[in-house]
């Protein structure tokens, strides 16, 4: 007899939008997982969730969790957003998307949003490459690495995610690779659960395309070399913690208390309309 | 909060891009997005004071594409809200208006025209936005758009532009010309309850059963706004009526495509709006929208003076065209005059809708609009 | 009737200012129509500045100047520019300290009104585009002085009122005393 049981997060997916379009090896299902466990242990009322996504591999996160989601243009999801969060900041806004997507074409809406504080929150899918459009390079590519626009290896500088996060005035920064899938979860949590612009960098595999140019064929091969080179340091210098073939450092880097622009938002319409009052 | 305090009423002098402000808190605008720019920047300026006031946002994106962006994400969390630019804005929204084409975000966009291409004449006004108001975003669509040619217009026809983007769940774009932009003239206020607000049809199906892209008969699907207890995906992607992606299926892109367009197009009569002035025994038929409109309504007196049976047809609304009053009026009259500050865009529709009758095009680039004398001057050429 | 006005000098004499006055006495305080437009951009930034303005007991089709009735100038650069363009049988209201140079002139009359001198006698040059004002509604009627002076407490900065109200006055008599001569 065949039993189906009914997986125990189910209920976060939606089963219409089944099968998903990652590869096999990805790490894509594994940062969805971590953001629904931590969704389920904050129990979280999924009516006041909203995820946002722009385009990318990535980006197709927000249409398989099961809550209010919107799928962007590409680069736009922290501007969208923005204005989903002042509109109504009662919605915990979360955006899941791709490196190319947050820090090339949409990097100016990232900085800005960091700078202002507005209360969303951040998960990006650094998988070093665009993985959507057939593996070209990105800003995060790492130099030498081979990618199908860079056949001579990659002679751009990549960015440091964590230190771009903190440099802007990110309230909680934080970096872990997919191997780290316990500590991903409770970070998550805490991000979600700050006030202000809040962001995590998940270096995640691409096997199918960025691993197949750069002799790691299998997401198994990709999470090996996280696991070789990862080492965890929280609270070090965002600084010095770039990315490179022989060293990821992660963990948290940035923790800290910032009233929000929503609430500052707020706090002013609240006054002026108390000066009017007194008229 | 004391309403009656913050809303305007009674008559009022001001400037265009200050009565588009206005309009919009009239109309129920609660957020705008925006990013300062020539001719435009006094409606980002007089909404960062007053939309505080009202208890709405005022939020100064990093540029118009995050505008934009801003924009529809508000209008999905449930607020009307708009942007305000000119040509070089507009154009780095074009990707973000096609989004919200396809989302149905109802949200209105105000493009005070100035002279382009690029940087072009900032001070100057233009009306060469025209076709990129239509065409700007790629695939195909339908969208609406008015053109003001007073301030009082600049009130009026921003509250309308909500009104049918809230009933069409389409951007609607208020095309304005920087000359009404910034000139003064008196703008009468009704009480509120005098002035007609429209809002968007809101979905009552039970949460399980709703689906978000589900057209009624009038193929604008009941929207709900994240919050309000559905859950559900859109997404610039083609879609079927649960907003989930199908990019393979031609099915799908038909009919989704076919709707979006269909929802202006079959309800073009609501829609259009046109100001007819002297055209039952009209000879010769001048066409002109915004400021242009002014001077071609002082020319048409002129000739109706020295005897030539000249006529007004003003489309307000340019998109979707007016093309049966123009075709009408093609019937009746010998000859079509078209002033426009561009070197051709809205003259195109009307060739169209014209067909054989003789279509003589005015062109004015560069410098204040047509005067009255050189719309006089070609309406006696032709007649 | 059309009644068509044209005010010029340079940005930050308040030449845009007194458009606005004039037209919202019009239009608010006179019950007729009245439009305003303005040169704008880099001009209004100090450099050549005008404000016109259009009155009409009629609806006003176009809303541009086209040939002014009346011109009311503060700089020598703008009555270089503007003093050839008024209609036959028009006005030229001038501040003889700021246009020291005239041109022949044929069929317009032309009236001299110290503006500058009277704001600077009353302890504020800035004032000196009201006072220009108050001569301009005595010397041409084209509006009713209280309608202006209403226009004029709602158009200027809270706190100043009285000042402009005081500096409108004199140019108002001088305009008047012009009329006599
Ligand atoms: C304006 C625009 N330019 C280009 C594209 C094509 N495009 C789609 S996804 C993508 C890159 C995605 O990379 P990333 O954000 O890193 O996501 P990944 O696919 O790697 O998860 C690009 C360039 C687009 N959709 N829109
Ligand atoms: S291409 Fe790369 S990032 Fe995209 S689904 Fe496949 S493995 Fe994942
Ligand atoms: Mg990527």
């Amino acid at each position: 007899m065949e039993t189906v049981m009914a997986h125990p997060f189910a209920k976060y997916l939606r089963e219409a939008m089944m099968p998903h379009i990652w590869c096999s090896g990805c790490g894509n299902g594994i940062i969805l997982n971590c953001f629904v466990q931590a969704v389920d242990e904050l129990q979280m009322d999924l009516n006041k969730l909203v995820v946002v996504s722009g385009i990318g591999c990535i980006g197709r996160a927000a249409g398989y969790v099961n809550t209010n989601s919107f799928h962007t243009t590409h680069g736009r999801p922290i501007a969208f957003a923005t204005g989903i969060k002042l509109a109504n900041p009662e919605l915990e806004v979360v955006i899941i998307s791709g490196d190319g997507d947050l820090f090339a074409i949409g990097g100016n809406h990232f900085i800005h949003a960091a700078r202002r504080n507005i209360g969303i929150k951040v998960i990006c899918a650094n998988n070093f490459n665009y993985g959507m459009t057939g593996g070209q390079q990105g800003p995060t590519t790492p130099v030498e690495a081979l990618t199908t626009t860079t056949p001579y290896g990659n002679i751009e500088h990549p960015f440091n995610l964590v230190h771009l996060a903190a440099a802007s005035g990110a309230t909680y920064v934080a970096r872990w690779t997919t191997l780290h899938v316990r500590r991903l979860t409770q970070s998550i949590k805490k991000l979600l659960q700050k006030e202000g612009f809040g962001f995590i960098e998940v270096v995640s595999p691409c096997p199918e395309i960025f691993g197949r140019y750069n002799k790691m064929r299998t997401g198994l091969e990709m999470m090996e070399w996280f696991r070789k080179v990862s080492a965890i340091e929280n609270f070090s210098d965002p600084a010095k913690a770039e990315i490179t073939p022989e060293r990821i450092v992660v963990g948290e880097f940035v923790d800290i208390a910032k009233i929000s622009y929503e609430k500052l938002i707020h706090e002013k319409i609240a006054e002026i309309n108390e000066k009017k009052m007194q008229w | 909060m004391n309403q009656k305090r913050v809303i305007l009423e009674g008559s009022h002098f001001m400037n265009g891009d200050i009565a588009c402000a206005e309009g919009a808190i009239a109309a129920g605008c609660r957020f705008f997005a925006g990013y300062p720019i020539t001719p435009a920047t006094e409606i980002a300026e007089h909404l960062a004071q007053r939309m505080l006031e009202v208890g709405g946002i005022y939020v100064q994106m990093e540029d118009e594409i995050a505008s934009m962006a801003a924009v529809i994400g508000a209008s999905y969390a449930g607020l009307k809200a708009m942007t305000a630019t000119s040509g070089p804005g507009f154009s780095l929204m074009q990707e973000n208006i096609g989004l919200a084409v396809m989302t149905e975000a109802p949200c209105v966009i105000v493009d005070v025209m100035r002279g382009g291409p690029s940087t072009g004449q900032p001070t100057l006004p233009g009306q060469q936005d025209v076709m990129q108001a239509k065409w700007g975003s790629h695939g195909d669509y339908e969208i609406i758009a008015l053109a003001p040619s007073s301030v009082q217009e600049m009130f009026n026809l921003t509250i309308e532009a909500f009104n049918l983007s809230e009933t069409y769940r389409v951007p609607a774009i208020v095309l304005a010309d920087e000359v009404v932009g910034h000139m003064w003239e008196k703008v009468a206020i009704p009480p509120a309850q005098k002035i007609k607000i429209v809002n968007r049809k809101k979905a009552n199906a039970p949460s399980e059963a709703y689906a978000p892209f589900m057209p009624d008969d009038d193929l604008v699907p009941p929207m709900a706004c994240f919050g309000e207890g559905y859950s559900f995906h859109a997404t610039g992607l083609t879609h079927d009526e649960h907003g989930y992606p199908q990019t393979s299926s031609s099915e799908v892109q038909q009919k989704l495509v076919k709707r979006l367009c269909d929802k202006i197009r079959k309800n073009a009569d609501k829609i259009v709006r046109v100001e007819e002035v002297l055209l039952s025994d009209a000879d010769i038929v001048v066409v002109a929208y915004g400021i242009v409109a002014r001077a071609a309504l002082s020319a048409v007196r002129k000739a109706r003076a020295e005897g030539i049976k000249a006529g007004l047809l003003r489309p307000i609304t340019l998109w979707p065209f007016p093309e049966n009053h123009v075709a009408k009026i093609a019937q009746q009259t010998k000859a079509i005059v078209v002033p426009e500050m561009n070197c051709g865009q809205l003259v195109r529709e009307v060739e169209r809708a014209a067909k054989e009758t003789p279509v003589t095009f005015l062109s004015k680039l560069g410098e204040e609009p047509h005067t009255p004398m050189e719309i006089f001057e070609a309406i006696r050429r032709n007649s | 009737m059309r009644i068509e006005i044209r005010f010029a000098g340079f940005g930050g004499q308040g030449i845009i200012k007194s458009g606005i006055i004039t037209a919202t006495a019009a239009c608010i305080y006179s019950g007729k129509n009245a439009v305003q437009t303005q040169s704008y951009g880099p001009e209004s930034r100090g450099g050549a500045c005008k404000s016109e303005v259009v009155i009409s007991e009629e609806e006003i089709d176009f809303p541009k100047v086209i040939e002014p009735e009346i011109l009311v100038v503060m700089s020598q650069h703008a009555y270089n520019e503007y003093a050839e363009n008024v209609k036959t049988g028009g006005i030229i209201i001038l501040d003889p300290e700021m246009v020291p140079h005239e041109k022949e002139l044929k069929n317009v009359r032309v009236f001299k009104v110290p503006a500058t001198k009277i704001a600077e006698e009353l302890g504020r040059k800035i004032v000196a585009n009201i006072a220009m004002l108050g001569a301009f509604v005595a010397i041409t009627g084209v509006l009713d002085k209280e309608a202006v002076k209403e226009s004029i407490k709602v158009n200027v900065p809270k706190g100043t009122e009285e000042l402009n109200l005081k500096a409108f006055e004199r140019g108002y008599e001088y305009g008047k005393n012009l009329l006599k001569s």
